[in-house]
């Protein structure tokens, strides 16, 4: 790894980065076991990256699906099809749209706060101290962050699809007078809990692991500064968003 | 290169820590070349020398923070750079560190950081937690704002809930780093007297780093004098007043001009600022 930090290309840093994060990773996992003892702590971090986060997904979710709920009913109204409104919609939150906003919103929201979090820890010597006291900063701070953010993710991805679905249904029914029962009943014919719902459910497990590895990592390995603390912080947002999509292909190719 | 084992100096028995022949390089620079010093058990021991000198880099080498490149750093018998991390960490529930800027964890209140290492290593009724913190608080003198936040208390003040929580556990050995620094000197005199207390009441050895001459020189049993990567000097607090090398008298004295440069390396001064060479 130290010879591709030395051939100073960006290709070779990044390679070297990728290197380190998964080292990092096998640390995270070994740490869990032992994270156990601090279930307190795990709760509080579902509490503060899951509950918190809430509002924003929410608001989006409803958006989205509001916006959705238009374009589709336009499209649609071309070919006659506008009572597959509620399918379309359903499928394109359940299998794609829900799992990706969420994870990137998360990103944004969660990811950006446990990176500034560790990071001025890590300035202000607390993890140092935490090892001092024969506390393990892996099981103690960074597990706990990690386990949350993967129990979190599919959770605010159900929300978001909810709330989504719930904004589809106010523009398409109460505002453009399709009808309610062709609305849920094509929705509930055409969805699949084990193909579709489910498929989702994978996907933002996935994407919250990665954008919560992604979130510790900066924040753990920061430069004990201000300037490093914010340049680690837009790192998550960008890397998390980047790792999100390229996962999300791969995913889709394999879960399709 | 650190020097053979046989021409090392023979280990004190009643010695707690003792390093050989310690040798650390931090990037370009040279911190450590041979240093040898030993820690003796209960009394109070102060390192003391021109800032960067590495003080706060040997505490580090004698947590297991940091290992050395060269030599080797003895703590209550065991070779710190070679333990494994478990029994370091043994190690480390044994040792209180009073950090430089204190280290508090920001999320807690005063009462639960110095609750933390109780909380995280034994299981004590709640009432005896209780206790034993209110205590310690009530020995550094801030009893009454153990439901504070840190961002509510001073730099004096968190400095001295940072002691509180070196010395919940009553370890063997305690390491102050900079603890006089922000403290006024009614707080000052206090602390002083806390830490020979709990030196002579409980036999804690202590390491003491500092800038402050005549505070250490009221309590400490002995003192390094840590200089040019080497110990310039050892001895009682009085042996060191009366030293007669010019790494002493240089540091005792504080004067500008002597073995430790007080400027930092750099060009010619007339001729930086453009006066050699000019015309009237």
């Amino acid at each position: 790894m130290s010879a591709v930090r030395k051939a100073n290309l960006p290709l070779g840093e990044g390679i070297a980065q990728i290197g380190a994060c998964g080292i990092f990773l096998f640390q995270i996992l070994r740490a869990i076991p032992r994270s156990l003892r601090h279930l307190r702590e795990t709760v509080r971090q579902v509490y503060f990256v899951g509950a918190m986060s809430l509002v924003i997904i929410m608001t989006c979710g409803l958006f989205i699906g509001m916006v959705l709920g238009l374009q589709l009913y336009h499209t649609l109204s071309i070919f006659g099809g506008t009572a597959a409104l509620g399918t379309v919609v359903a499928l394109s939150l359940y299998r794609e749209l829900g799992p990706v906003v969420t994870a990137l919103l998360f990103a944004g929201r969660a990811g950006t706060s446990i990176t500034a979090e560790i990071g001025l820890m890590r300035a202000t010597d607390q993890l140092d101290a935490m090892e001092m006291m024969a506390v393990d900063p892996m099981a103690y701070v960074v597990a706990p962050r990690f386990l949350a953010g993967i129990i979190v993710m599919p959770l605010l991805a159900c929300v978001f699809n909810a709330l989504g679905i719930l904004g589809a249904h106010l523009v398409g029914v109460s505002w453009l007078g399709l009808d309610n029962g062709t609305f849920w009943s094509n929705m509930t014919s055409n969805v699949d809990v084990w193909d579709d719902i489910l498929n989702g459910v994978w996907k933002s497990t996935a994407f919250g692991a990665v954008i919560t590895l992604i979130a510790t990592y900066q924040g753990y390995t920061t430069p004990p500064t201000s300037e490093g603390v914010a340049y680690a912080t837009t790192r998550t947002v960008v890397f998390s968003s980047i790792a999100t999509l390229v996962l999300d292909f791969i995913m889709t190719a394999f879960l399709m | 290169m650190s020097k053979p084992r046989d021409l090392q100096p023979a280990i004190p028995t009643d010695a707690l820590i003792s390093i050989r022949g310690l040798r650390t390089r931090l990037g370009d620079k040279l911190i450590f070349d041979g240093v040898d010093l030993d820690i003796p058990r209960g009394k109070i021991t102060a390192i003391m020398g021109p800032s960067g000198t590495g003080k706060t880099t040997l505490l580090r080498h004698i947590t297991g923070q940091l290992g050395p490149d060269a030599g080797e750093v003895m703590v209550d018998g065991q070779n710190i750079a070679r333990i494994g991390r478990e029994a370091l960490f043994d190690l480390r529930e044994r040792i209180g560190y009073l950090f430089q800027n204190s280290a508090l964890l920001t999320d807690f209140s005063v009462f639960e950081n110095v609750a933390f290492p109780l909380r995280q290593h034994l299981k004590l009724p709640e009432e005896l937690i209780r206790n034993i913190v209110l205590t310690k608080l009530q020995a550094v003198g801030l009893r009454g704002a153990a439901e504070l936040m840190p961002a509510e208390l001073s730099g004096g003040m968190m400095r001295r809930v940072a002691l509180a929580r070196a010395i919940v556990r009553d370890p063997m050995l305690i390491i102050y780093d900079e603890p006089f620094v922000g403290l006024d000197p009614i707080a000052l005199n206090q602390i002083l007297k806390l830490i020979r207390t709990l030196n002579q009441t409980l036999g804690i050895t202590s390491i003491l780093v500092a800038h402050e001459l005549a505070a250490v020189s009221r309590i400490a049993d002995q003192i390094y004098l840590l200089a040019a990567g080497k110990i310039a000097a050892h001895g009682t607090p009085d042996d060191l007043a009366r030293g007669e090398t010019p790494w002493t008298k240089q540091f005792f004295s504080g004067e500008a001009d002597g073995p430790v440069p007080f400027h930092y390396p750099a060009p010619d001064y007339a001729t930086q600022l453009g006066l050699v060479g000019a015309k009237p």
